[in-house]
């Protein structure tokens, strides 16, 4: 067999995707159409033989990029998913914007609106596709990762993790949070995307000198210099770039620990 | 520069020796940080009233940073000129074993780090005795503070005579002991000026030299059974490769019911393949209708582990609650898993003395380490640790929380 780097992950991530599953199996695939959560969606449909046996899952803040939802129903249509759109109709609704505060927006229309769906469709476990090398607090992640009936991360007390034994669900905890992309490093992702021939939305791919490199709203991500118009450019950027990837998401920047503080009350 | 050949390694020992800065520097050092991480550690540190922190490029959360402690273990990315390395940084108070434990049980390699003005301590011995217990044998050895010990080479002597002594009780074989300013990047990536009389590797240097662990497909097959999946009409049994190689056509035997059949397909999505090898997931259909389920171990005949219901094991117990020798308790070994209760604490250790505390136990106590018998409710297929470590190694699990690893030693 052919031993690559991306062999491992590759391999890594399918047999936590299917541990997932088999102790849970009322699961769901957060999708957030980025070319992480996309990565996800491809290793869970290759663990599963092509046909994912559970829902997918989109939080929509309804600020999304129009390229965003425009790929997100074709892939939807094409790889036969069952997608679940959930958005925090309440908030949006009452106008709720980064205006009205960058934190609490995030909160609100990300996380509470994950809240609800989990809430209505009882899972017990999601997938997301974060990686340790986007941020230091993801860096301290586990690969199943225990969230509380108030969605607290419990960051200073977190289970043993070893051998790929992982945590079951205990009575007192609402839910899993699941990492099967945890030791994938961006460049890994890119190289994968290129292996596999896999989609991905055109916003990170190079316009007038400017390109998208982490996508969240079109309100709070803003674009980096950059001429790499083509996967394999990309490549090459990530190779000597010395700009991190998140540099560009606003949430990242507001004090030291806002990632921190989002986190622990059940953000993504 | 080959992409595969990838190592772990986990920085481990007492509280305040240097884990975190030792990291940070060795990322400054050689220039592996983006501009905006620095600016930001800069602030952060000046924000908090200090020089710039190295170890906050590691410990990231809030708590962490305002008292000058690691929480929770942390993996980052680094290159040198010859390979990647995954860091894991561990925490070194004794609070935080199990996250010590948690990074450790990842890595392929280990570096000990020693604050030479305080020599081995509490959890010097503590963290080595575990890597000692979870079959770590390439272990790198750092003396840090050498700045505040002048950068005597006498005093360099002194506690390395006391580290080796101590590791050679727990039979870890440290070839390299090098004398470093973490804070101050001597013999971090650069060789320092002020210890002419060390002529050994940079710590940077050293790492090189640390060897991945052989992968385990010259070995006789074993693929443990993950789940089972309908697809189309197909039944397929999912699961890791964990030692040798599975063939199209190949005779197999099941365990624990002993049945044989035949290899009848080897699925992977969307690719034509015949055979797999140790550490790819993949699926299985078998010629026989026979009935597969998660946790069977798929070997070949003549070929098969052992199966048995009494297991000899070293435990570390990693839970407030104590091992109650009543209580059941769940075991989990690849994807075996089935009830257990301990039959019998032939020995109960102080992992940071290797004092015995009492034999023939009723309790183990957190971070205690234990010799044990274990009585298991359905036999398990197992294997000596140092053959196939998937089928030598197990956790305990107590009210849905692991409490325990072990290592199996032989069985009974």
């Amino acid at each position: 067999m052919s031993n690559s780097h991306l062999d491992k992950l590759e391999n890594q991530s399918i047999y936590i995707i299917r541990e997932a599953y088999s102790q849970f199996r009322n699961v769901a695939g957060l999708w957030s159409i980025g070319k992480d959560s996309t990565c996800l969606i491809w290793l869970i449909r290759k663990a599963f033989f092509g046909q994912i046996p559970f829902p997918v899952l989109h939080i929509d803040t309804t600020y999304k990029f129009e390229e965003i939802y425009q790929f997100r129903d074709k892939y939807a249509k094409e790889w036969n998913l069952n997608l679940i759109v959930a958005k925090n109709e309440e908030a949006v609704e009452a106008g709720m914007g980064p205006d009205k505060g960058k934190f609490e927006c995030c909160n609100q229309l990300k996380t509470v609106a994950l809240k609800q769906a989990i809430a209505k469709y009882k899972f017990k476990a999601l997938y997301l596709g974060i990686r340790r090398d986007e941020h230091g607090i993801r860096a301290k992640e586990r690969i199943f990762s225990p969230r509380d009936e108030d969605f607290e991360w419990d960051y200073k007390n977190q289970p043993p993790e070893l051998w790929d034994q992982y945590k079951t669900k205990a009575a007192q905890e609402e839910h899993l949070r699941v990492h099967p992309l945890l030791g994938w490093r961006e460049l890994d992702v890119w190289e994968y995307v290129k292996r596999e021939n896999l989609p991905v939305v055109d916003l990170y791919f190079a316009k007038n000198g400017k390109r998208l490199r982490s996508i969240g709203c079109k309100t709070c991500c803003g674009p980096v210099d950059s001429e790499a118009d083509s996967i394999d450019k990309i490549i090459e950027e990530l190779k000597t770039s010395r700009v991190s990837e998140r540099s560009g998401r606003a949430q990242d920047k507001e004090d030291a620990y806002t990632m921190q503080k989002l986190r622990s009350l059940g953000y993504m | 520069m080959p992409q595969n050949d990838t190592l772990r390694f986990v920085i481990v020992g007492h509280v305040d020796h240097g884990k975190s800065t030792l990291i940070g520097r060795l990322l400054y050092d050689t220039d592996s940080l983006p501009p905006d991480k620095i600016e930001e550690i800069k602030k952060v540190s000046a924000d908090s009233g200090k020089q710039t922190e190295f170890a906050f490029l590691l410990d990231h959360l809030e708590e962490e940073r305002k008292q000058g402690i690691t929480i929770d273990t942390t993996q980052i990315f680094f290159k040198s000129s010859k390979r990647h390395y995954v860091i894991i940084d561990a925490p070194g108070h004794v609070e935080f074993v199990k996250n010590m434990i948690t990074g450790a049980s990842q890595a392929e390699a280990a570096v000990l780090i020693i604050d030479v003005s305080e020599g081995v301590k509490e959890q010097t011995r503590r963290h080595s005795y575990m890597l000692s217990l979870l079959g770590m044998n390439n272990v790198v050895v750092v003396l840090n503070k050498m700045d505040l010990a002048g950068f005597s080479q006498e005093h360099f002597e002194a506690v390395k005579k006391e580290a080796a002594g101590w590791l050679s009780s727990i039979n870890i074989a440290a070839e390299l002991f090098i004398p470093i300013s973490a804070i101050n990047g001597d013999n971090v990536a650069k060789k320092s000026e002020k210890m002419d009389w060390y002529k050994g590797p940079t710590f940077l240097e050293s790492l090189d030299t640390l060897r991945v662990r052989q992968s385990t497909e010259d070995k006789s097959l074993i693929f443990p059974i993950q789940d089972v999946y309908k697809v189309a009409d197909k039944r397929i049994n999912a699961g890791r490769v964990e030692a040798g190689i599975i063939r199209k056509g190949m005779d197999i035997k099941i365990l624990p019911s002993g049945q044989t059949t035949k290899v009848n397909s080897v699925e992977k999505y969307l690719e034509k393949t015949e055979e797999a090898s140790a550490g790819e997931c993949i699926g299985i259909t078998t010629a026989d209708s026979v009935f597969l389920e998660r946790g069977n171990i798929v070997c070949l005949p003549g070929k098969e582990p052992p199966v048995t219901d009494r297991i000899s094991a070293n435990i570390f117990w990693m839970s407030r609650q104590d091992l109650d020798k009543q209580q059941k308790l769940t075991i989990r070994c690849a994807t075996q898993e089935t009830i257990c209760r301990i039959d019998s604490i032939e020995r109960r250790i102080d992992s940071s003395t290797l004092a015995v505390i009492a034999e023939d136990a009723d309790t183990v106590k957190n971070l205690e380490t234990a010799e044990v018998i274990i009585k298991t409710k359905k036999p398990l297929a197992i294997k000596d640790f140092n053959v196939v470590r998937e089928l030598g190694r197990f956790v305990l699990v107590q009210n849905d929380n692991i409490c325990a690893g072990g290592i199996i030693t032989h069985s009974s």
